[in-house]
Order: C-alpha cells, then structure tokens, then sequence
C-alpha cells in the first residue's frame, strides 16, 4: 500500500501504468512506488553541524527506509517536484552543501543543435532533404531505389542509408549509379544527426539537389531525432494493417508525409485506405498523403510532384534566410 | 530503446552542468517528461540506472515530473487538455487539434553535493 495517501498501489504494473498515470497525487512515486532501486547508501553522514544521526542529506530521507518512514511531508502542487524537501520541511543550518541546481536543458538539445548545423549546411547546398521512417518491410529501399533512379536524370540525388547491419541497402542504391553512404548503427535503432552529419560529409556535392535519408526500420525511436531534415516522410505499406497510425502516433505525428506503398496489392488484402487516412489525420491533421507503389510505378508521378513542390518551398525559405 | 540514448543526454547534461558549477556528486536528477513526449517514462527509470553508473551520477534517484498534453481544438478554439495524440477534443469530438504542450523532455534541475 502506498503509504502517502493509502491507495492501494504499490507494486509495479503493467495495465495499472495508465491509472497510476492518472493518479492525481503525484508523490514522488520513484521513491514510494519502486522499492526494487538498488541505492548505494554512502550518503555522507554530516555530524559535525548537529551531531543528531537522524539528519541525514534531507534528500535521502526519499531514498530508503520506505516501509519504516511514513512519508507525511507536504507535496507540493502537481506541476513541482521539490527534490530538496526534508520530511519536516525544515532547512537545517550547516548541514551540508546540499543544494539544487537550475538546469531547464532539453535532453535531445545536443542532437538538435547538430541537427540545426546540418539544416543550416543543407540550405547553404540548396539542398532538399526528406528523411524517410517506416516499420521494417515497409518498402523504403524499394521506393528509393526507383524514385532516385526517376529523378538522377533531373537532379543531383544522393542517399544515406541507415540499418543495424549490413549494406545491402546502400549496394542496391549504388548499382543505380546514384552515391549512397550505409551508415550501420549497431544496436542503436535510429539515426541521430551526428552520424548524418558524418555521412554527409562522405557523399560528393550534391548541390542544388535532393537527399534522402532512409533511417532505421523502426516505427518508434526515429520520431524523436530531429536529422536536419526538410520533413519527414512515413512510409506504411498496404500490408500494415489500418490503425497504425493510431498504434504508433508519434511517427505519424512528425511526418509531414504519409506515402501509402504496395497500393498495388490494396484489392486482394481487403486494405481501407479511407479508415487508414482518417486514422492518420486524427494523429496528425496537416498529414499529407499520397498513394503508390514502388513496384508498379503507380502514384510515383504525384510523389515527384510533391518533392518539385516542396524544392519550390526550399528555395523561398532559403531567399528568406538571406534576406534576415 | 531510444531511451538509453536519452539517458546518455540526461547523463551528458549531468556532467556538462558539473563542470559549470562546480559539484562533484549527484543525488537526484529532475527531468520533466511531457505525456506526449517520444519517452515512457518507466523506461527512462530502467535505462538511467545502466547509464549512470559509472558516472558522477552513479547511484542518483532519476524523478520524472509528468507534464500534461494540451492541444489547440480548431473546432472550439480554445486549449483543451489531451493524453493521448489520437484523442479527440474533450469537448466537441473533433480531431482537428495542434498539439501546443506535453512533448517536452527536460533535464529540469539537479540534487548535487
């Protein structure tokens, strides 16, 4: 049993994880909610100010003892954890050099401020950049590999290619004569700017074009690590099944595109695409959405339109960034 | 488990921070987690006891603040709270909502030594 307000939670959960998310009281549940942490209790004893044993580091007193401890002191308002607070509320004089500091740092800010670099550098190139997210098997490469070898003839086309393993993919774009840099993360299962920002620098100019960057097949970690990109482009396949968009909303909440693959095969799978557009638009409203298939070629001439479109949109945001 | 690399961003803020003011022991570390934010923050608890260890923030208690998702209904035009991308407006059903708050994920203050 919780011992700050009695509830009866207090083990962890799996299905109970939404009602302790919805569990108003907001507690410092790390500490009452989560006795399995293994804290190293070498906290300095600072007798020298008290000599009084039971003053501890006021912030320890969050960290062991649960069961013994009944955790009466005052919680602040929901929106504030007081990581400092002793149980008493009390500030005890030359107790030790105990203090909090400010931070209030993005934790993607590192990756954000490569991903600005690497924005600032594509738009120096005039340089149109899509990163491309799906779910393994969704037809990415197969879409590349077509649309690049449709648009060499018209524009500089390069590709950065990301997988745990293997350059399969990056050998399939080169044998269209297109560059192509395999960037392989090893267990890590999405793209960050800094390992775009090194494969860039691998690939020869590409000035005045188009790069795609194929990231991981993951339909997860990749929407949260901003590349540099001009925008992303989800790619789902017909064999999905019509309510990822609702399973996974956070990809198809940082996309900008939503190119719906393996349209060819929609009849003998009974797909909806209406219920899969309604499903997307309630996740992200502005979504675009466009049909093809990378096999048949069918809807490729309305994605080419749509990255013309966006090229258009490129070179007004680049007059506007020389303009200020 | 792009949560480990999000703990490697906690864990290289930590450090950052220890250099620029000067403290040689952390033992809490505040993020604040946004309910639409890319983080469960169940996972981020597992991860950062891996990724702290062996570092000046080895052993230290990671606190998750939970910070609500709001939206912007165009229908009502006015803020509504949502918990979830694919909820409708509270109000009035639609799903014409731009999310304006809870994708946060923060590093918000520290308990040092």
């Amino acid at each position: 049993m919780c011992t700050v307000c009695g509830c009866s939670e207090g083990t962890p959960a799996t299905e109970g994880a939404k009602a302790q998310a919805d569990h108003k009281h907001t507690h410092h549940d790390h500490a009452h909610h989560h006795h399995d942490h293994d804290h190293h209790h070498d906290h300095d004893h600072d007798h020298a100010g008290d000599g009084s044993h039971h003053h501890h580091g006021h912030g320890d007193h969050h960290h062991h003892d649960h069961d013994a401890h009944s955790h009466d002191h005052a919680h602040e308002d929901a929106g504030r954890v007081d990581c400092g607070a002793n149980p008493a509320g009390l500030k005890i004089a030359g107790m030790s050099s105990e203090r909090i500091v400010q931070v209030e740092r993005d934790i993607l800010g590192k990756n954000n401020a490569i991903a600005a670099d690497n924005r600032a550098r594509f738009l120096a190139d005039d340089l149109l950049v899509f990163n491309l997210v799906s779910s393994p098997g969704a037809g990415k490469t197969s879409l590349l590999v077509r649309t690049v070898s449709d648009l060499k003839g018209s524009h500089a086309v390069g590709v950065i290619e990301g997988d745990q393993q293997t350059s399969n993919d990056a050998e399939r774009i080169r044998a269209t004569g297109v560059p192509a840099i395999q960037i392989n993360t090893g267990k890590g299962c999405h793209l960050d700017a800094a390992m775009v920002s090194d494969a860039y620098r691998r690939l020869p100019s590409l000035k005045g074009g188009i790069l795609f960057i194929e990231n991981v097949g993951n339909l997860v970690c990749p929407a949260a690590f901003d590349l540099g990109e001009a925008c992303k482009i989800v790619v789902f396949s017909t064999t999905e099944g019509e309510d990822k968009p609702l399973k996974y909303p956070d990809m198809f909440a940082a996309s900008s595109l939503m190119l719906i693959n393996k349209i060819d095969l929609a009849p003998v799978l009974d797909f909806d695409l209406a219920q899969t557009v309604e499903y997307a638009r309630r996740v992200n409203p502005k979504i675009g959405v466009l049909t093809v298939s990378a096999r048949t070629g069918e809807g490729l001439s309305a994605f080419y339109a749509w990255i013309r479109k966006q090229s258009a949109h490129l070179c007004r945001s680049g007059i506007e960034a020389k303009a200020t | 488990m792009h949560e480990m690399a999000l703990c490697e961003g906690i864990i290289q803020i930590v450090e950052e921070e220890a250099r620029r003011q000067s403290f040689s022991r952390v033992k809490a570390v505040c993020v604040e987690i946004g309910a639409l934010s890319h983080v469960a923050p169940d996972a981020i608890k597992f991860c950062f006891e891996a990724v702290a260890a062996r570092t000046i923030a080895k052993g230290a208690v990671l606190e998750i603040v939970e910070l609500p998702g709001a939206a912007w209904c165009m229908a009502c035009s006015r803020s509504v709270e949502i918990k979830q991308r694919y909820e409708p407006c509270p109000s009035c059903g639609s799903y014409q909502l731009q999310v304006t708050a809870g994708e946060e994920m923060r590093v918000k203050e520290l308990e040092v030594d």
